[in-house]
């Protein structure tokens, strides 16, 4: 009972880092076209600016949630505007190869400064310890972590469907020269919506520092699953692409205690599943 | 011109091993076999896998494992192309259900499982691959060992290889590809079975990606997990791209550049990556159709001014 309560903590915290990635690339694929493949890249630049505010600068946890995802937003900002905004037009697969091109650059800059192997991160103090349930323990950390991202999803979701912000975004993936045409800056809001999303993976990669050891290969590992995540579940839904996310934490959770060799595919499993009997994803528009 | 250019070529590459390092040139080889097997995929028929290092490897792997029971180079070849094959039919199968850059992602993930396996497997050797494996004999008449010879007979198995693209590219299959590439929904009104023709791109490219992971482990000795890994995906794209998606030479000259370059720089250690990285964008911002690609192009264009100006003059 407490191995398969802790394994599937374990899931789910694994799931709410699926969940904030996968849904960043969403909106970034729903606005901008393109497959972001270096979600990944700036994910781990997220937990390792988080590392180095601390390691040199004293800062710590609560500053680097804050300046780790507003720096990295802003190389999102420029990203945009120097490389994907001339390859709007085009067709997705130049997107995902120059985000790919981006990727390997960042994650040897990072190498060749610090190395492959981890670098542990402590939690901050008033997150150490934790609750002692009848059934199993809970790490502080953990929860929060849980509690963190579900706030994230959520806020992210209400931002796009409930606010004025969101009611343009949506408008400028249905139809982007009406939107233009009435007057609002579709280019701005388009780079602003990256930057947005990729200081949400950073975030996402603060999240992860105390959890897994920051190292630069963090990125490449999580974006393969991302991806999968992001084929079961379907780019067409904010909300579906967040379940998935989460519901594939569980389930790769769960199969750490039923069938342990196989919690590493099981995702990639579902994915072959889905893919013969519904091939448009769960949630997806084809 | 276009007779006189292959000559020279032929003629350079029979040269080319008692001037410059055979096993690099072997190398060169196998990587453009590699590359010019992707580019069936990618640039004939449209469809971009990321997951290529998986037939590779697989070829590569097997290649060692049937050295390892009989050492024949010939058998361990034709199986690391049915190992490629039924391994491409495997992962085809279930990624030609998406399109474009989700067909991309399932690659990938597929891939990244053919990693995972050859990690964990027993027979694979896990982090430390397979190592040790014989050139052999060829036929019981050329001892491959000798790298003269082995560069001989890779080259040959290269030049087969990009023959039968080519007859498949020109082939009435090739034009359907070409028809699929330029626009899917047109070629299934017309009646073609369009999953199929796909399939068979897929399983044709994997199979000869296997052969050239094959041909790399005869020459080099050994299989390891940096075959299998997804950064050798990613290589072979960036062979593709630079030298030309869609067009019969370019692949094999950016598989040319890109092991040049790999190897001039490798005292850089990390940075090759970051210069590898940086050329994909350069690639994708500046020039898509890569260098072979640009250079038609620039053919292409003078020949129309030719024509206009002769016109404008008669």
């Amino acid at each position: 009972m407490s191995l398969l309560a802790s394994q599937i903590l374990i899931g789910l915290i694994n799931g709410s880092f699926y969940a904030l990635l996968s849904l960043g690339m969403a909106v970034i694929f729903g606005l901008l076209n393109v497959i972001n493949f270096a979600h990944g890249a700036f994910y781990m630049m997220g937990a390792f600016l988080a590392w180095i505010f601390l390691q040199y600068f004293g800062l710590s946890y609560w500053a680097a949630l804050i300046l780790s995802p507003l720096l990295v937003g802003i190389i999102g900002l420029v990203v945009e505007r120097t490389m994907l905004a001339r390859l709007r037009a085009l067709d997705h697969i130049y997107g995902w190869l120059a985000t790919f091109g981006l990727a390997l650059m960042i994650e040897s800059v990072f190498r060749f400064f610090y190395g492959v192997s981890g670098k542990p991160y402590a939690a901050p103090m008033a997150l150490r310890g934790g609750f002692d349930l009848d059934f199993m323990f809970l790490p502080i950390y953990r929860f929060w972590v849980i509690l963190a991202s579900a706030v994230l999803c959520l806020g992210t979701w209400l931002l796009i469907e409930r606010t004025r912000l969101g009611s343009y975004l949506r408008a400028a993936v249905e139809n982007p020269a009406l939107v233009q045409a009435f007057g609002v800056n579709v280019p701005r809001l388009l780079t602003l919506a990256y930057g947005m999303s990729v200081g949400l993976a950073a975030l996402a990669g603060v999240l992860a520092a105390p959890v897994y050891q920051v190292t630069p290969l963090m990125g490449s590992q999580i974006i393969v699953t991302v991806f999968a995540v992001v084929v079961i579940g379907g780019l067409g839904s904010i909300l579906g692409t967040i379940v998935t996310g989460f519901a594939l934490g569980f389930i790769e959770g769960l199969t750490k205690v039923v069938y342990p060799q196989g919690a590493n595919l099981v995702v990639f499993v579902v994915m072959a599943i889905v893919l013969l009997a519904t091939p448009a994803g769960l949630f997806g528009r084809r | 011109m276009k007779y006189l250019l292959r000559a020279l070529a032929l003629a350079a590459a029979g040269a080319a091993p008692f001037l410059v390092y055979p096993v690099f040139l072997t190398q060169v080889l196998c990587f453009a076999l590699f590359a010019s097997a992707f580019n069936l995929l990618f640039g004939f028929a449209g469809m971009l896998s990321f997951g290529h290092a998986a037939f590779f490897g697989c070829g590569a792997y097997v290649a060692a494992l049937l050295m390892a029971g009989s050492p024949s180079p010939l058998l361990a070849l034709i199986g690391a192309g049915l190992g490629g094959g039924l391994l491409g039919l495997v992962i085809g199968g279930l990624a030609i259900r998406r399109r474009g850059v989700y067909l991309a992602m399932i690659t990938l993930a597929l891939a990244e499982v053919v990693y995972f396996v050859a990690l964990q497997a027993p027979v694979t050797g896990g982090e430390d691959g397979i190592q040790g494996v014989p050139s052999g004999t060829l036929l019981g008449l050329v001892d491959l060992e000798n790298p003269v010879s082995m560069y001989f007979f890779v080259l040959v198995l290269y030049l087969a290889g990009v023959a039968v693209i080519r007859r498949a590219v020109n082939s009435p299959f090739g034009h359907v590809l070409h028809a699929i590439r330029e626009n899917e929904a047109r070629a299934v009104s017309l009646g073609y079975s369009v999953q199929y023709y796909k399939l068979l791109a897929f399983v044709l490219s994997a199979a000869l990606s296997g052969v050239a992971g094959g041909a790399k482990t005869l020459a080099f000795h050994f299989a390891a997990l940096s075959d299998v890994y997804w950064h050798n995906s990613g290589q072979v794209i960036l062979m593709t791209l630079l030298g030309g998606a869609g067009t019969l030479s370019g692949p094999s000259l950016g598989a040319l550049i890109v092991v040049t370059l790999s190897n001039a720089l490798a005292f850089l250690g990390e940075w090759v990556n970051f210069i590898q990285g940086a050329v994909f964008v350069a690639c994708v911002l500046l020039f898509r159709r890569g260098i072979v690609g640009e250079l038609l192009a620039l053919a292409e264009r003078r020949r129309a001014l030719l024509a206009r100006l002769r016109a404008l003059l008669a």
